[in-house]
């Protein structure tokens, strides 16, 4: 039965328009849509209409509304936020927004390599300038995050080596080792050497004793999950090679102004977060996952996502760009491809790279500087600080590192429950996720942190406590 | 002296002459290329006197090493020439604001309202840390919860989770789900097999195998979906589960769908809806009521989020409430006015992302939802229905455009073929598509294998107008007739776009291969005799 | 003395081929049925769709130098579209005939082509096959009535477009394609009935064009070797299994370090072979007190699993083997190629062929099936 309802003018759809949709109709030769939907057996159809809430259909309405709720929160622009645990307040400059609003970028998405050209050629730039910061060839176009990053390429190591076991090495995110469990489950058995609790790193001589020739690859992370700068890359690499394993490790690249790239102390693939490269940290939704390698067929093939390559045209001195061994993946060849790809973080990935372009050689050795300094600041202020116990001193550190606050008598919960009523986000609570730790929290300092907020940190715990 | 009547010219014989289009064409360097020493593209805080007196050279602090040697070669611009360089870059790039983009079938390429990406640029959407405490992001809490109670009338399913990052890892999500509900029974060994169909998209089948399940893959018959006796032949004690989407890219929907999913669930298997293609169905039907225990949705498809040149996205995973212990944690909860995150889901499936997915797209598409209502929704669904239809029947009309299967109707979406044309000029459907290009549009042809032969895909969505779909079938007709008048100059487009055809020989050879601008010049130095000059005035 | 990047391409055309098939007579073998098919009113199909391949070598005129045979047979066709070419042999008599086919095609492979090119149905794949077996390249225009042969191209344009591509491009391989023998006679009167007769090389190109992006060959040996561990593993000791003919049971059998003859029905059990290219009374000796699997291939272009022409795999022999040990394995690409069609079975015993209709799960991958439907 046709039902005419009453007219649903809106401006998002314009043979909303009663005439536009009746002439229309009138070429189909239809009463209404209905006889479209004729295949859909009626015991399956909506009776009513779905109940959601009252439309704000005025756009003033709907920014009133979502304004309202987001009042609601409070941001890093409002609250001083010592928090990283993967997540990391960078600064971002301004033309990293201005390039990724605009909406030839944000509204395009799988067009070929003429009409967006622009897409492949910001990507390709993009995974060039990460090839600079890792040094090396093949970088992917972005997967989800870096989570998938790092269960991608232990698995990608499996393949290569053809061998079902994987070493991770020293304490990883509680979160992302329960994504790698998950998805390494079918076939791949996951070894853990924890690192010692009192060195902070793990034991080589322990590594030696796992690892056999039925390893694929020996991971960690560097700087590590607790902000731990690992000097023993080589080694770690070395072993693994020694046994016929790969060497998988997880850098940041923000970290790389500074820090020497993983390939160069033998690394074989390279994964990580570009998050911290320019993206707001929009509650968990700016991440991206990189993973990079050297440029040979055996590695190259292996990779699911994408991989955009430069390529002549038909005019000299003009450049286009594809998709390099596209065979490799799911689009070409469904499950037969190396696990899968779909849409991922393309934006992401062109907005690091703007990031790189401004930042250039001279702002992530900078970067990377102040970074380390701060970092070094703080943990010396909050070793005064009376209660509170700044683990692995020893150990240099990246961004973050550890406090325990045992001494003080209160929970971590207490004590950032304090801080927040002053206008301060603690360090990420560790002590439910890593007992081992004790009382603990992970504090993050970066470049957005002046010397007054760190000394700001540091004397309102010592009123709190 | 007459004027002349400009918009006039425009019409010739009573129609819109085709557009005189030319995509923009910079010619723009690589930007390594644009690279001059000591150039500053923006300033970082430096370490000022108070800290480091505290703590002195911090590089010396490094382990030996690790400390970077020699910095990156990153290129030095200056930050005007920076902007100026990627804003060419995007100008060549047609968006779906900028073009008719009805092309990309299956991608819904609807209206992204610009009202959502300035709500989600709000730093308190921007700026929060996913860490902070619960009571200092009730809103954005308070907007997930909303949107999932929105999803579960949406679907008639029981619990949604937004983590996965777009419609792939949301399909992933599902497989897991299922993988871990026939665990929790002692089934895992047994049940490793999963179904799905050859229209299906790639991640369906991939991901199944990827969670170590055995795929096997259905047939359509000549009406365009498998039969029920094909399903049939494919289950046994060893099913764990069903994934199939309805309508299939095709655009037919399977009115036997119920059944499907009752001969899955009698083997003991799951049925999983990959929901991406929604947009025709809103409102219409849902999957809960034919009887699927899982289904996902796409974002940043139908409900309106762009896409980003490929993500970021959303992926929404819904289930029924035997499989909610199962979701990634943590999931939203309400407690009174209170709003939090629930970690307490001891056989969940553990993470799939970071934190709880791309939460600025779930704000997009709660506020899409709340913009349009119900009854809105119900008219998306019908004038993307329409639409199409309307398409379909223009399309029809030019020599060469066969529509397989049924031709009479579709829901949101056509699969169409060349077939007749290339048979006739020998030119094919990509061919064809990248002569489209120098019109200022796009079509995107089909998934892998093209069980369709030269196949393009076709969905307009809600938010095109008549005189963008006639202007998009005028091109179509044009280009099928160039085709045949003149097969050269098509087999040699695009002629009118940023750059001309490309040659793909190097992209398969590891040889030539170049995935970053290093790995390109290493490979061209190498096969020249004599190294590249390099200009220093030039750009 | 040719150029070095000057391509020779052998062409024999086939000026009777699909002769019948405008006027609803199947095939065109034997002078009889040419002569009733000019009579109603046929025009040859040939020449047409030669010079219809043709077009599509057009841009390489310069560096292509054709030999062919006389008249109708290549030499009208390539004068009217202007190639260079040379006449190598004659027509044996006052019409052409498969004789003169298959001398040509010896001919032109003794004076060295790149390629050779030819025009018509099964009948002329045959011919083909006869002069020349394996390691010529080859590729057919089809100008047959419904060709089960795989050796040619989907349509006569296509055709030319692949040889293009291969005398252009350096990633071509050769892949073994099958000629079909179709019983015209049974055609004609109704029933359905081809068999493997041999292989050809065809070769196969990575991009048929410039974008597409098709699997390559490489992939299309991994896909192999995925589907041969699948079977192998499957295996049980204890079970005969007969693997039929074609590439992909070969592949199995490579698997197992045995060679298989292509066109025979060989008997593998412990991972031995106990018999190649048996007769239908070894097999069914063989079969006697013991559980057997037959492991089968699509065949041909038009996909026969069973066609009565297999005399090995008898409705006898199939009589001693339960439907669910009837293991199906192809490529994907051989099936995505059946466009939609089922696999098609005629073992001469119509209840036997209604027996095995119905849908199949077709082994295409390691832990990979697609779910087929067999058709009589």
């Amino acid at each position: 039965m046709t039902q005419r309802r009453q007219p649903f003018v809106h401006p998002y759809i314009p043979n909303s328009v009663p005439q536009a949709k009746e002439e229309i109709l009138a070429e189909l030769n239809a009463e209404s849509a209905d006889e479209f939907y004729e295949d859909i057996p009626q015991d399956l159809r909506v009776v009513n209409e779905l109940n959601l809430p009252e439309p704000l259909l005025s756009e003033h309405a709907l920014r009133h509304h979502i304004d309202g709720l987001l009042a609601k929160n409070q941001s890093a622009s409002e609250l001083l936020v010592f928090r990283g645990a993967g997540c990391y307040h960078h600064f971002v400059p301004a033309v990293c927004d201005e390039v990724n609003r605009r909406s030839e970028f944000l509204t395009a998405y799988a067009g070929e390599p003429y009409d967006d050209h622009g897409r492949f050629q910001a990507l390709f730039e993009y995974t060039s300038m990460m090839g600079e910061l890792l040094n090396m060839d093949v970088v992917n176009v972005p997967t989800y995050d870096g989570f998938q990053a790092a269960a991608t390429a232990l698995r990608m190591a499996a393949r290569i080596t053809d061998r079902h076991q994987l070493v991770l090495c020293g304490t990883i995110n509680p979160a992302k080792l329960s994504k790698i469990q998950d998805y390494c489950r079918p076939g791949l058995e996951v070894v853990l050497l924890p690192s010692d609790p009192i060195a902070g790193i793990p034991d080589l001589a322990q590594l030696e004793s796992l690892v056999t020739d039925q390893t694929a690859a020996v991971y960690l992370e560097n700087p590590g999950f607790l902000g731990i700068i690992e000097g023993r890359g080589p080694e770690f690499a070395a072993l693994a090679h020694r046994h016929g394993a790969l060497c998988v490790v997880a850098a940041d690249p923000i970290s790389l102004g500074v820090l020497t790239p993983p390939a160069d102390y033998g690394a074989d693939i390279v994964c990580g977060d570009i998050q911290p490269l320019g993206i707001h940290m929009q509650y968990g939704g700016g991440h991206a996952g990189y993973i990079a390698t050297r440029d040979e067929e055996r590695f190259v093939m292996e990779y699911p996502s994408r991989l955009f390559g430069i390529a002549p045209t038909a005019v000299e001195g003009e450049y286009g760009f594809g998709d390099v061994a596209y065979e490799r993946t799911s689009f070409a060849v469904r499950e037969q491809g190396r696990e899968w790809v779909g849409t991922a973080a393309a934006l992401w990935g062109i907005t690091a790279g703007v990031y790189l372009a401004l930042m250039g050689p001279s702002g992530m050795v900078e970067l990377g500087e102040t970074i380390l300094s701060r970092t070094r600041y703080a943990m010396g202020q909050l070793e005064k600080t009376s209660g509170l116990r700044v683990r692995y001193r020893e150990q240099p550190h990246f961004r973050e590192f550890v406090v325990n606050v045992d001494a003080t008598g209160s929970t971590v919960a207490e004590i950032n429950d304090r801080l927040l009523e002053r206008g301060i986000v603690g360090g990420h609570d560790l002590s439910a996720s890593l007992p081992a730790l004790g009382r603990s929290m992970l504090i993050c300092v970066t470049e957005v942190h002046r010397q007054e907020d760190i000394d700001l940190l540091a004397h309102t715990l010592a009123e709190v406590l | 002296m007459t004027m002349r009547d400009i918009p006039s010219e425009r019409c010739q014989d009573g129609r819109p002459r085709l557009r005189r289009f030319h995509q923009a064409r910079w010619d723009e360097p690589i930007i390594f290329e644009l690279s001059r020493q000591g150039q500053r593209g923006v300033l970082v805080p430096q370490t000022k006197d108070g800290i480091r007196d505290q703590v002195g050279n911090v590089l010396e602090t490094l382990p030996p090493g690790m400390r970077r040697s020699v910095p990156p070669a990153l290129p030095e611009l200056a930050q005007p020439h920076v902007v100026r360089h990627y804003l060419r870059l995007s100008q060549e790039n047609l968006g779906a604001d900028v073009n008719i983009e009805i092309g990309q079938g299956t991608c819904t390429m609807k209206y992204s309202p610009k009202v959502h990406d300035q709500l989600a640029a709000s730093p308190k959407m921007a700026d929060l840390h996913p860490l902070q405490d619960e009571r200092t992001v009730q809103g954005i809490l308070e907007i997930v919860y909303r949107f999932e109670q929105i999803l579960k009338e949406i679907s008639g399913m029981d619990r949604f989770t937004f983590q996965p990052g777009a419609g792939s890892a949301a399909i992933y999500t599902n497989v897991s789900i299922i993988r871990a509900f026939h665990a929790s029974r002692g089934e895992a060994d047994v049940r490793d097999e999963m179904i799905t169909t050859i229209f299906s998209h790639p991640s369906n089948a991939a991901c199944a195998k990827t969670a170590g399940f055995k795929v096997i893959t259905l047939y359509p018959d000549r009406n365009g979906y498998p039969e029920p006796a094909a399903l049939a032949a494919a289950v046994s004690e060893r099913t764990a589960g069903l994934m199939i989407t309805n309508p299939e890219d095709t655009g037919i929907y399977n009115p036997k769908i119920a059944e499907f999913v009752r001969i899955v669930h009698e083997a003991g298997g799951l049925c999983a809806y990959d929901q991406a293609n929604a947009n025709g169905i809103l409102g219409i039907t849902r999957a809960r009521d034919a009887g699927f225990d899982l289904c996902h949705f796409n974002l940043h498809k139908t409900f309106s989020a762009p896409h980003g040149c490929g993500g970021p996205g959303g992926g929404a995973c819904g289930v029924s409430r035997d499989l909610e212990r199962f979701l990634p944690v943590p999931l939203v909860s309400r407690d009174g006015d209170h709003y939090g995150l629930d970690h307490d889901l001891p056989d969940s499936i553990g993470k799939v992302g970071p934190f709880y997915g791309n939460l600025p797209v779930v704000l997009k598409a709660y506020a899409w939802v709340m913009n349009l209502g119900a009854r809105g929704l119900r008219e998306v669904a019908e004038v993307a229905v329409l639409n199409n239809n309307y398409l379909l029947n223009r399309m029809k009309e030019i020599p060469g455009v066969t529509v397989p299967y049924a031709p009479w109707r579709r829901i949101e979406q056509v699969r169409y073929s060349w077939e007749e044309l290339a048979r006739e000029t020998g030119v094919h459907s990509e061919e064809l598509g990248v002569r489209a290009a120098d019109y200022g549009l796009h079509y995107w042809t089909s998934h892998h294998p093209w069980v369709v032969p030269e196949p393009f895909t076709l969905e307009p969505t809600e938010s095109p107008s008549r005189a963008d779909l006639d202007e998009y079938v005028a091109v179509m007709r044009q280009v099928a007739e160039e085709a045949r008048t003149d097969s050269a100059m098509v087999k040699g487009a695009p002629h009118r776009s940023t750059i001309h055809q490309i040659d793909h020989g190097p992209l398969d050879d590891p040889s030539q291969w170049a995935m970053t601008w290093r790995a390109y010049r290493k490979k061209v130095a190498r096969s020249l005799s004599k190294p590249p000059e390099a200009c220093d005035r030039c750009t | 003395m040719a150029r070095c990047d000057t391509k020779r391409i052998g062409l024999i055309v086939n000026p009777v081929a699909g002769l019948g098939g405008r006027v609803a007579l199947k095939g065109s073998d034997g002078v009889a049925i040419q002569q009733k098919a000019l009579l109603l009113g046929a025009r040859p199909e040939a020449g047409r769709r030669t010079a219809a391949a043709l077009k599509e070598l057009e841009y390489l005129r310069d560096r292509i130098e054709f030999l062919t045979y006389p008249a109708e047979m290549g030499e009208d066709i390539l004068r009217a579209a202007g190639f260079a070419f040379r006449v190598v042999g004659q027509i044996r008599g006052s019409r052409t005939e498969a004789i003169d086919t298959r001398e040509a095609a010896a001919r032109m492979t003794q004076m060295g082509v790149d390629l050779i090119l030819f025009a018509g149905g099964d009948g002329t794949a045959r011919d083909i096959h006869d002069a020349l077996g394996l390691g010529q390249p080859v590729i057919g225009i089809p100008a047959g009535v419904k060709i089960h042969s795989a050796v040619y191209g989907t349509h006569p344009r296509s055709a030319g477009e692949l040889a293009r591509l291969f005398l252009e491009r350096n990633d071509t391989r050769l892949q073994e394609r099958e000629v079909m023998d179709v019983d015209e006679v049974a055609l004609r009167s109704g029933r359905m009935s081809a068999r493997l007769y041999g292989f050809l090389s065809v070769p196969v190109v990575h991009h048929l064009v410039q974008a597409q992006k098709a699997p390559s060959p490489v992939s299309e040996q991994t896909v192999l070797q995925a589907i041969a561990l699948e079977v192998v593993e499957l295996m049980e000791s204890d079970c005969l299994y007969l693997l039929c003919p074609g590439t992909t049971t070969r592949a199995v059998a490579a698997r197992l370090g045995l060679a298989k003859t292509l066109l025979g029905v060989d008997v593998v059990s412990q991972q031995a072979l106990l018999a190649q290219d048996a007769t239908e009374e070894q097999l069914l000796a063989l079969m006697s007190g013991r559980r057997a699997y037959i492991i089968v291939a699509p065949i041909g272009g038009q996909g026969f699993l069973f066609g009565r022409g297999n005399q090995q795999i008898s409705p006898a022999v199939l009589g001693l083997v339960d439907k669910e040990r009837i293991v199906v394995i192809s490529t994907p690409d051989k099936i995505f190629a059946l466009r939609g069609e089922p696999f098609l079975v005629d073992t001469g015993d119509p209840e036997l062929d209604r027996a095995l209709t119905g849908f199949v799960p077709v082994i295409t991958g390691y832990r990979e099936r697609i779910v087929y439907r067999i058709a009589c």
